[in-house]
């Protein structure tokens, strides 16, 4: 694997799946390798890993570079529809595919708690490496430092995502155009109930699983169709309505979108409606809003609709010209009662209510 | 999605806010007691499909709204206590006391932690037997019959370091209160529907009688209020004042008897002051004299220190007014501008069932004032 064999591990006992993350696995010594070669490189293997060097070295590209990163903190780790280590790699490039860049390259970094089973590293690093794989990028450089007990939950990872932006390409708040029509890739929140009603012990009946998924294929082909994108977000932590409101506040134009366009799937409702949830606010890890001018609108959504992850997408609404007041930079909802009300941003967390 | 859907229907809607139209003669105020109905009408913009003759007014059924500065003091003083663990509904948590919430304490190293239900605080104590748990029990008498399960469970199981913090109130009390009042303007009541469907609705008939009013008994979605309303207003314009039932898939005269059985045995009435409004008699619940063992001021009295705090809520927050339907939020002169959801001066801006927050959160009209 590696042409440097001083870097070859000297012992000879294989990480036992039953053995446990030690301070010492993060201290540098034999340990260490063993946990780098066994486990990081076993999974990840590719030629720009493998080189072992202090840089990951990488060809040059045509077009612009994006780069984004992101840290992954969630609990429980494992949950229906996803992991840990399926969501490093999906958040990441997802964040890459907004700015309509194709992912390469990514880092990986892991903080690990001192007593996480080893079983549980390799199923997370597993699932990191299948879905990257199936993704089509490369974990090129990665790093491990293990922490006292108590001192972290179990394991952090933070990734750092490299793609390309083709140079026709200008995705982003800027190009917002009164106008424009909001299209959402698919049904909402269910990536924040599944892990939420995981976490909590709760029990809803019907299938919560997080839509935790790769976007940049369907954006790539959003492209290559010529979909005039004007914007993309993905909504993750804050929803919807967060993902709105930040937009809205990069332009002088107010959004509108319709309640009874917004598509949430049942069991994401019943579970919001016991817990007082508002499903607009809840996180997806799967879904983005698209602006775009309202020509491209059928064609876009026959395309988006060819797409497993995207086949429910829907146009929910529109920008547009600030009306007469000023600091009018809002989120309106249109009820399905013809009334309107502000869709604002969330007052820190969203609490489950009382009674 | 069954029994929300049929409850939600724009059709529906539509329909009754036109009978409505056509039966207002005359002007009327409508108080609508519970918080959950206060975000209905908020949140689905309810009021406007009325005619301008009927103005709705929000009450005080919003249980974080009106719990006493002085017990949300006492819970951030227990929650300071090392070996405690303090348990709360999420709502709770950044209501401001005095000088803290309980969201600061836990970042400030406080195990406060959000339960479900009552019953989860009960499975932690179990969990960690050299720990106290300390559940900070508030709400209405819907919320009574799990706090008192857990307390006769937490009594079975021989639990020693489960205690309460009880905060409870009852809803007919404060309505009689509100109508006492040489200010009030209420006309009629939306009686709380989660209420009723606990303790059935016969008790409302002698204030229905004594004071003269309309009092339905009224559930949470569109289609409930708008009827709750439809039905006050046929009273009213008809000269009439009865105790009816809007709510019927889910209230029962009596209510629910095996749940007031239990609250019953555990808790009795006492007088309870009420942020905002002050002290209503009979309008709270206190343990019981065989349960005063998992009564946490007992347990901790001597640890829970308020004397160098004033308990007086900031001068320039109205929620007393605004809890007694004197006034609306945008009325008041802080709302939106010193007094927002992340810097409130009173809890009607914290809890999800605060008529402020409800306010802030959905009333494109803030917007002007800012």
């Amino acid at each position: 694997m590696s042409q440097n064999s001083s870097l070859e591990p000297q012992c000879p006992l294989p990480l036992a799946s039953d053995d446990t993350i030690r301070l010492a696995h993060g201290g540098g010594g034999r340990l260490m390798q063993q946990l780098i070669h066994e486990i990081f490189l076993e999974a990840f293997s590719n030629s720009y890993l493998n080189a072992l060097q202090d840089s990951a070295v990488l060809p040059t590209q045509d077009g612009r570079l994006a780069m984004t990163t992101d840290s992954y903190v969630v609990q429980p780790l494992f949950f229906p529809g996803g992991d840990i280590g399926s969501l490093a790699i999906h958040g990441t490039i997802n964040d890459l595919a907004m700015m309509g860049a194709s992912p390469h390259y990514l880092s990986a970094g892991f903080i690990l708690e001192e007593g996480l089973p080893i079983i549980t590293l390799k199923q997370i690093v597993s699932s990191m490496a299948k879905t990257a794989q199936d993704c089509g990028v490369h974990i090129v450089c990665g790093d491990t430092k293990v922490v006292d007990r108590g001192k972290g939950d179990q394991i952090f990872i933070n990734t750092t995502g490299l793609g390309v932006i083709p140079q026709s390409v200008d995705i982003g708040p800027h190009r917002l155009t009164p106008g424009d029509r909001i299209i959402v890739s698919g049904d909402l929140g269910a990536h924040g109930m599944a892990v939420l009603s995981q976490r909590e012990g709760l029990e809803f009946s019907g299938n919560l699983r997080s839509d935790s998924a790769p976007l940049p294929d369907v954006i790539a082909d959003l492209l290559k169709h010529n979909i005039a994108i004007h914007c993309l977000r993905d909504l993750t932590r804050g929803g919807l309505a967060s993902a709105l409101n930040e937009l809205a506040t990069a332009g002088p134009s107010t959004m509108t979108i319709k309640e009874s366009c917004i598509p949430i799937s049942d069991p994401v409702r019943g579970a919001c409606e016991i817990l007082g949830l508002d499903p607009l606010y809840v996180a997806n890890e799967g879904r983005f809003v698209m602006f775009l001018p309202s020509e491209d609108v059928d064609r876009a959504l026959s395309l988006l609709h060819q797409h497993a992850v995207s086949k429910n997408a829907t146009d929910i609404g529109e920008i547009r010209l600030p009306e007469s007041t000023p600091h009018q930079s809002l989120v309106t909802l249109e009820t399905r009662y013809g009334t309107h009300r502000i869709l604002d941003l969330l007052s820190g967390e969203q609490l489950p209510r009382i009674c | 999605m069954k029994y929300v859907d049929e409850f939600r229907n724009p059709k529906a809607v539509e329909a009754l806010s036109r009978e409505i139209h056509q039966i207002t003669r005359h002007s009327w105020t409508i108080m609508e007691v519970c918080g959950g109905q206060t975000h209905s009408i908020v949140r689905y913009g309810l009021d406007r499909l009325l005619p301008p003759e009927i103005s709705l007014i929000h009450g005080p059924g919003c249980p974080v709204c009106v719990t006493p500065i002085e017990l949300i003091n006492t819970a951030c003083e227990l929650a300071k206590i090392p070996k405690v663990i303090l348990c709360s509904f999420g709502d709770m948590l950044r209501v401001p006391g005095t000088n803290e919430d309980l969201l600061k304490i836990k970042a400030q190293g406080g195990d406060v932690r959000i339960i479900y239900s009552p019953l989860d605080a009960v499975a932690i104590a179990k969990a960690n037997p050299s720990r106290q748990i300390v559940i900070f029990a508030v709400g209405f008498e819907t919320t009574a019959p799990a706090q008192a399960m857990a307390i006769l469970q937490a009594q079975r199981m021989e639990l020693e370091n489960f205690f309460v913090l009880v905060a409870h109130v009852l809803v007919p009390p404060a309505m009689e209160a509100l109508l006492s009042s040489p200010e009030n303007r209420i006309q009629g009541f939306l009686a709380a529907g989660h209420v009723c469907t606990i303790m059935g609705y016969d008790m409302y008939e002698p204030i229905s009688e004594k004071f003269q009013v309309p009092i339905v008994v009224t559930g949470f979605e569109p289609v409930d209020i708008l009827e709750g309303v439809k039905m006050v207003v046929d009273q009213l314009e008809e000269g009439r004042s009865a105790v009816e039932n809007q709510y019927a898939r889910s209230v029962h005269r009596s209510g629910n008897l095996e749940a007031q059985k239990v609250i019953n045995e555990v808790f009795e009435p006492s007088s309870r002051i009420w942020r905002g409004i002050g002290n209503i008699p009979k309008s709270g619940l206190q343990l019981r004299l065989a349960f005063t063992q998992f009564d946490a001021l007992q347990q901790f009295h001597d640890r829970i220190h308020l004397t160098d705090v004033t308990t007086s809520p900031p001068s320039e927050c109205q929620s007393g007014r605004i809890l007694q339907g004197l006034m609306k939020p945008s009325d008041c002169p802080a709302f939106g501008t010193r007094c927002t959801p992340d810097h409130p001066l009173g809890a009607p801006m914290v809890s999800s069932e605060g008529a402020c927050a409800a306010y802030f959160q959905y009333r494109p009209s803030r917007v002007a004032q800012l």
